[in-house]
C-alpha cells in the first residue's frame, strides 16, 4: 500500500567509488627477477596485425622492459594496466586453472587491485581495511596483516560502502586510504605502520576511498562524499613523513584552488578571476562536491599530474545555476606544489550525476596526422574524449555507448551539447535518459595495449527514468525526491566490453554481458584481456578479435581490478583477482537492498534486481596459471 | 512530455503520503486519466488528506482482534543522536512514547543505537536488530506502517525581533530574505521547502545546511535553528519538530509559524502523517500497536505537546 521511498539504501555513489592509482619506480626490490620462462609459445599472431595497431603507443617515460610486477593499481604513470608478459596467450588460455586463493574476510565490494612486489602479494579489503601481505613464495601463506582499525563513529554514520580502490607502493611502504578518511604507510617488509595522516572527518560524512599515486616525494590522495556537502581536495603528503604538502579544493576562491598566473585553460569558460565561487550561487561551491575519488596519473616529462574531479553536491541542478566550478571536470597540476596548469569541463553544471573521476591513459596518437602527446579518457557522459595532455584541448569526444542526453562535443569551444527535452526537471516526467546516472561507465579502469593499438573498456548499457515524487526520511526529516529507475539500454543488456580504437575513434569490437561490468581490465602481451562479471565469471578474451578463450565461476560477483605478475618462486605468470560483490551496482547484494523498491542504491536496483539470484555476498582472491 | 501523467502520479502519491486511504487510491487512480479526471481526483486527494485523520481511528477500531505475544523486551532501534525525537539519554519524545508503548505490553525498552541514515531501517529493522521504529512516514515503502499517530509540518523560523510574520512561499519578501534550507544530497532529493524555493526560482539568497551535520556534534540537524538565532540566516524553513523544539532552547526568542501551502502544486507536500513502523509481515506487533495507539491517543498527545511539536489536522 504505502508507496514512498525507504530509506534503508546504501548512499551514494560517492561513496560507491573511489580511487586512484600510483607509484614509483620500483627499482627497490624487484632485483630477483626471474629469467623469462621461454617454453611458452610465441603469442598467437594476429590476423589483423598491422591495422589494429592504428598508431596508438604508450609514451616514452613508461618502461619498456616488464618487470613482473604489479606496484600500483594501474600498472604504470600512464595508466595503461598493460603487463608485459606474454606466457599466458590466445593459444593457450583455455588451460587456465586455479593456482591458488585467499579469503579477506570480508564480504563487501571487493573493489580493489592487488599489488605484487618482489615476491609479496598485498591485498586491501574494504572496510576495516586490512592489509595482508601474502608470501609469493609460499603460495597462501601471510607474511602479516596490518590492522589500522578506522573508526565507524557511531552507527550508521559511515554510510555507504565501504569500498576500497587499492593501494600503492614506494621507496618501500605501501601507502593507502582508510574509509575514516586517513592516510597510512605500512613498511612493506615489517607491516609496522610507519605513519598515518587524518585528513578528513568521517562523522561530516568524509571519507577515501581511492587508491593513491606516488610522484616523487609526493603521496597523493583526494576525498568522497560530496552527496554530504563535502567540498572536494586533493592533498599530497610527504612519503616520508605523513606530512601534508599540499591541498588543492576543487571549488572556490583561486588561492584555495592552487589556481595562479601559470593557470591556462584552453577554453575560455574555464578563464576568469575565481570561477569555483562565481559560477556559483553565493556561498554553494563551500558544500559544492568535487572531490576526487578516482584516477590520478602522471607524466613526468611534462610533469604534470592529472585528476578527475566529481559532480556537484549536494544541490540539485535547478539550485546551482552556473557552470559549478570545477566539478565533473579534469585538472592538471604540478606534483611539487599542486599548481594547476589546466582545467577541462567534462558536464558543466552536471545535470545528471555524471562524475568526472574516471582513469585517464597517457596516449601517444597520430591525430590529424601528427603526432600528440594525448590524455585518453573513456567518460560518464558516454564518449570517449581525446585531450592533448599538455594544453586540455579536446582533440575529439566519440561516443562509446547510446546517448540521448546529449548530442557531442563542440570541438570549437570544447562545450557540450545537450538535449533540452532530457534535462531532469522535478515534477516532469522525463523517460529514456541515455547514459543513465553510472554514465557510460563508472570509475573501472579500462587497459590499453600498445601489441594492437586498442583500449580495452569495461563499460554499462544503462538508460534511465526520471519521475516524480518519492517521499523518504532521514534525521527525523521527511524529504522528497525523483524517483529514478535504472535499465538496459538497446539491445536489453546492461553492460559491454568494448575494445576501442582511439586514433580511429570507434569500436572494433564488443561483448554483451547482462550485468552492468562494474570490474576493471588488464592486457597482456600475449594478446589476452581479462576482466570480471558481476555474477563472478572471470574471463580471458583474444584481445584482438573479442573472443572468449576461457573463463572460470569465482565465488561472488566482480566488481575488482585483475592484475598480472610473474612468480618469484617459479618464473610463472599469474592472474589475480578478488571475487566480492558491491558498490553501487551490486549494493543489492551486498547490502541487502530490498529487491522490490526500483530506487533503491539511487535506481540501481531496478537495473540489477536479477543479481541476488546470480550472485552471493564474498570476498576471495583467485590467483590462475597454466598448468 | 505531456503534464498529465505527472499530476496523476502526484496526487496518487499525495493520497499515499498523507492519509492512508487504499479504496481511493487502488480502484479509482488506477485509471489512466483524461487530464479533467486527474485534476478532480488531485482535488479530491488533497481534501482527504484534512478529514482523513479521524477515519483512521475508525478503521482501526475495526480491525481484527490481535494475539498477543508475551515479549521479554520491546526492541527499538533510535537514532542515539537526533533531539527531539531521540538520544542515548532517552530524552526524546520518540524515547517517551516507546516507553509507554513497552508499559503497555508489560515489558521494558531495549535499544539498538544507529544513526537515522540511509541504511538504517536495512541494518536495523530488516537485520532484525529491532522490532519498531518508533517514527516513519506513513507513506513508506521498507517498513510497515501502522496509522498515523501525528502529523506535522515543515515551518518557517525566524527571529521575533524581526516581526517578520511570514506564511506563505508565495510572500515576495522571500526573494530579498537570506534563506537556510536543509540539503539531504541524494541525486534530485531535497527537503520540499528546498524545492518550493528552486520552484520559484530563489536561490542567490538562499544558503544550505546538511541534514546530517557534524555527528560528532550533539543533535547535528539543529544547526539550521542556531543559525537563524544567530542571525546567519533571516529565516529557516525546517521540519516541525525540530524546528520548534530548538527554537524554544535559544537564548533570542524565535517565531514557528506553519507554511502555507500546505501541498505546493501540483505536487510538492510540506505536510507529512508520521507512524510507527515494525518489519513487514509482523503484523502481531503491528495489530497491537494500532490498539496503543487508539487506548492512548491522549497521553501521547501529551507527549507531543509537551515537547512542541507543530501538529495540523488534529481535530
Amino acid at each position: 500500500m504505502k508507496r514512498p521511498r525507504p530509506v534503508g539504501f546504501i548512499c551514494s555513489k560517492s561513496l560507491s567509488l573511489a580511487v586512484a592509482v600510483y607509484v614509483a619506480f620500483l627499482s627497490l626490490s624487484c632485483s630477483s627477477k626471474p629469467p623469462q620462462e621461454s617454453r611458452t609459445p610465441p603469442a598467437a599472431q594476429p590476423q589483423t596485425q598491422s591495422s589494429a595497431t592504428g598508431g596508438a603507443s604508450v609514451p616514452s617515460f613508461v618502461a619498456a622492459e616488464e618487470d613482473g610486477q604489479w606496484t600500483m593499481p594501474a600498472k604504470n604513470y600512464a595508466s595503461t594496466r598493460f603487463s608485459g608478459l606474454e606466457e599466458i596467450n590466445a593459444g593457450n588460455a583455455r588451460s587456465l586453472k586455479v593456482a591458488w586463493t585467499f579469503s579477506t574476510g570480508v564480504n563487501r565490494g571487493q573493489e580493489a587491485a592487488p599489488l605484487v612486489v618482489g615476491s609479496t602479494m598485498y591485498v586491501v579489503t574494504p572496510y576495516p581495511n586490512i592489509l595482508y601481505a601474502l608470501d609469493l613464495n609460499k603460495p597462501g601463506e601471510t607474511k602479516w596483516k596490518y590492522e589500522p582499525k578506522p573508526a565507524a563513529a557511531a552507527q550508521g554514520v559511515a554510510c555507504c560502502d565501504y569500498v576500497n580502490r587499492g593501494a600503492a607502493y614506494a621507496d618501500g611502504k605501501i601507502f593507502y586510504n582508510t574509509l575514516d578518511a586517513q592516510t597510512v604507510a605500512v613498511d612493506a617488509e615489517t607491516g609496522k605502520e610507519v605513519w598515518k595522516t587524518k585528513l578528513g572527518d568521517i562523522n561530516k560524512g568524509e571519507t577515501m576511498t581511492m587508491a593513491p599515486l606516488v610522484v616523487k616525494d609526493k603521496v597523493l590522495v583526494g576525498n568522497s562524499g560530496g552527496e554530504f556537502g563535502v567540498r572536494g581536495w586533493i592533498t599530497a603528503l610527504d612519503s616520508a613523513s605523513g606530512k601534508i604538502s599540499w591541498r588543492a579544493y576543487n571549488t572556490g576562491p583561486d588561492s584555495e584552488c592552487l589556481i595562479g598566473p601559470n593557470f591556462k585553460p584552453f577554453y575560455k569558460q574555464d578563464q576568469g578571476k575565481d570561477l569555483g565561487v562565481a559560477s556559483w550561487p553565493p556561498d554553494a561551491w563551500k558544500i559544492g562536491g568535487g572531490t576526487v575519488w578516482g584516477w590520478i596519473s602522471y607524466d613526468p616529462e611534462l610533469d604534470l599530474i592529472y585528476h578527475g574531479t566529481a559532480n556537484p553536491g549536494p544541490w540539485n541542478p535547478d539550485q546551482r545555476p552556473g557552470d559549478n566550478k570545477w566539478t565533473s571536470g579534469i585538472f592538471a597540476r604540478r606534483p611539487d606544489t599542486g599548481e594547476a596548469v589546466w582545467f577541462y569541463q567534462w558536464a558543466p553544471h552536471d545535470l545528471y550525476d555524471y562524475d568526472g573521476i574516471n582513469e585517464q591513459l597517457l596516449l601517444d596518437l597520430p591525430v590529424a596526422g601528427q603526432p600528440r602527446k594525448t590524455l585518453v579518457r573513456p567518460e560518464r557522459t558516454g564518449y570517449v574524449y581525446v585531450l592533448d595532455r599538455a594544453t586540455g584541448e579536446v582533440l575529439s569526444a566519440n561516443p562509446f555507448v547510446h546517448i540521448t542526453s546529449t548530442k557531442g562535443v563542440d570541438l570549437k569551444t570544447g562545450e557540450l551539447i545537450h538535449v533540452e527535452e532530457k534535462k531532469p526537471v522535478m515534477g516532469r516526467v522525463v523517460r529514456d535518459i541515455c547514459p543513465a546516472a553510472p554514465g557510460g561507465k563508472d570509475w573501472n579502469p579500462s587497459a590499453f595495449s600498445p601489441r594492437t593499438g586498442l583500449l580495452y573498456i569495461p563499460h554499462n548499457n544503462l538508460c534511465m527514468d526520471f519521475e516524480g515524487l518519492e517521499a523518504n526520511y532521514i534525521a527525523g526529516t521527511p524529504y522528497v525526491g525523483a524517483n529514478t529507475k535504472f535499465y538496459a539500454g538497446p539491445g536489453g543488456h546492461r553492460g559491454e566490453f568494448t575494445a576501442w580504437d582511439p586514433v580511429a575513434g570507434k569500436e572494433v569490437w564488443k561483448i554483451k554481458e547482462s550485468f552492468p561490468v562494474w570490474s576493471g581490465a588488464v592486457v597482456t602481451a600475449g594478446d589476452v584481456v581479462f576482466y570480471g562479471t558481476m555474477e563472478g565469471w572471470f574471463k580471458a578474451i583474444n584481445a584482438r578479435t573479442g573472443e572468449e578463450l576461457w573463463k572460470f565461476k569465482t565465488g561472488s560477483g566482480i566488481i575488482g581490478q585483475p592484475i598480472v605478475y610473474r612468480s618469484p618462486k617459479d618464473g610463472k605468470e599469474y592472474v589475480a583477482i578478488l571475487s566480492g560483490v558491491g558498490g553501487w551496482a551490486g549494493a543489492i547484494v551486498a547490502g541487502d537492498l530490498d529487491s522490490r523498491d526500483p530506487t533503491a542504491a539511487l535506481g540501481f536496483v531496478n537495473a540489477t534486481a536479477d543479481l541476488p539470484a546470480n550472485t552471493t555476498k564474498g570476498g576471495t582472491l583467485y590467483v590462475f596459471s597454466l598448468p | 512530455m505531456s503534464s498529465r501523467f505527472p499530476k496523476i502520479k502526484a496526487a496518487r502519491r499525495i493520497a499515499a503520503l498523507l492519509c492512508d486511504f487504499a479504496p481511493l487510491r487502488e480502484e479509482k487512480f488506477h485509471a489512466k486519466a483524461q487530464s479533467r479526471k486527474a485534476k478532480t481526483l488531485f482535488l479530491l486527494s488533497v481534501l482527504f488528506f484534512v478529514s482523513c485523520a479521524g477515519k483512521v481511528e475508525q478503521k482501526q477500531a475495526a480491525q481484527a482482534q490481535p494475539q498477543p505475544t508475551p515479549r521479554e523486551h520491546l526492541r527499538v532501534c533510535a537514532d542515539p543522536n537526533n533531539l527531539p525525537f531521540s538520544n542515548e539519554r532517552r530524552e526524546g519524545f520518540e524515547n517517551k512514547i516507546a516507553a509507554l508503548v513497552a508499559r503497555e505490553l508489560h515489558t521494558d525498552v531495549e535499544y539498538t543505537w544507529w544513526a537515522q541514515r540511509r541504511g538504517f531501517i536495512r541494518n536495523t529493522l530488516k537485520a532484525n536488530e529491532c522490532d519498531l521504529v518508533v517514527g516513519l512516514p506513513t507513506s513508506f515503502e521498507l517498513a510497515q506502517t501502522t496509522a498515523p499517530y501525528y502529523r506535522s509540518t515543515y515551518v518557517f523560523v525566524y527571529r521575533k525581533d524581526r516581526a517578520l510574520d511570514l506564511r506563505s512561499f508565495d510572500d515576495p519578501r522571500l526573494r530579498k530574505l537570506k534563506i537556510g534550507v536543509q540539503m539531504i544530497g541524494d541525486d534530485f532529493s531535497n527537503t520540499p521547502p528546498a524545492h518550493a524555493l528552486s520552484n520559484r526560482n530563489i536561490i542567490q539568497n538562499v544558503r544550505g545546511y546538511t541534514v546530517y551535520g557534524d555527528y560528532a556534534e550533539a543533535n547535528p540537524p539543529a544547526r539550521i535553528v542556531d543559525a537563524v538565532a544567530r542571525g546567519e540566516i533571516d529565516v529557516g524553513v525546517v521540519w516541525g519538530p525540530l524546528a520548534s523544539y530548538f527554537a524554544r532552547r535559544q537564548k533570542v526568542a524565535l517565531e514557528v509559524v506553519p507554511v502555507a501551502p500546505e501541498i505546493d502544486l501540483p505536487y510538492l507536500p510540506f505536510v507529512f502523517d508520521i507512524s510507527m513502523g515494525v518489519r513487514r509481515g509482523d503484523d502481531a506487533l503491528r495489530e497491537q500497536l494500532e490498539q496503543i495507539l487508539v487506548r492512548r491517543r491522549a497521553e501521547i498527545d501529551s507527549i507531543l505537546d509537551e515537547y512542541g511539536v507543530p501538529r495540523v489536522g488534529k481535530g
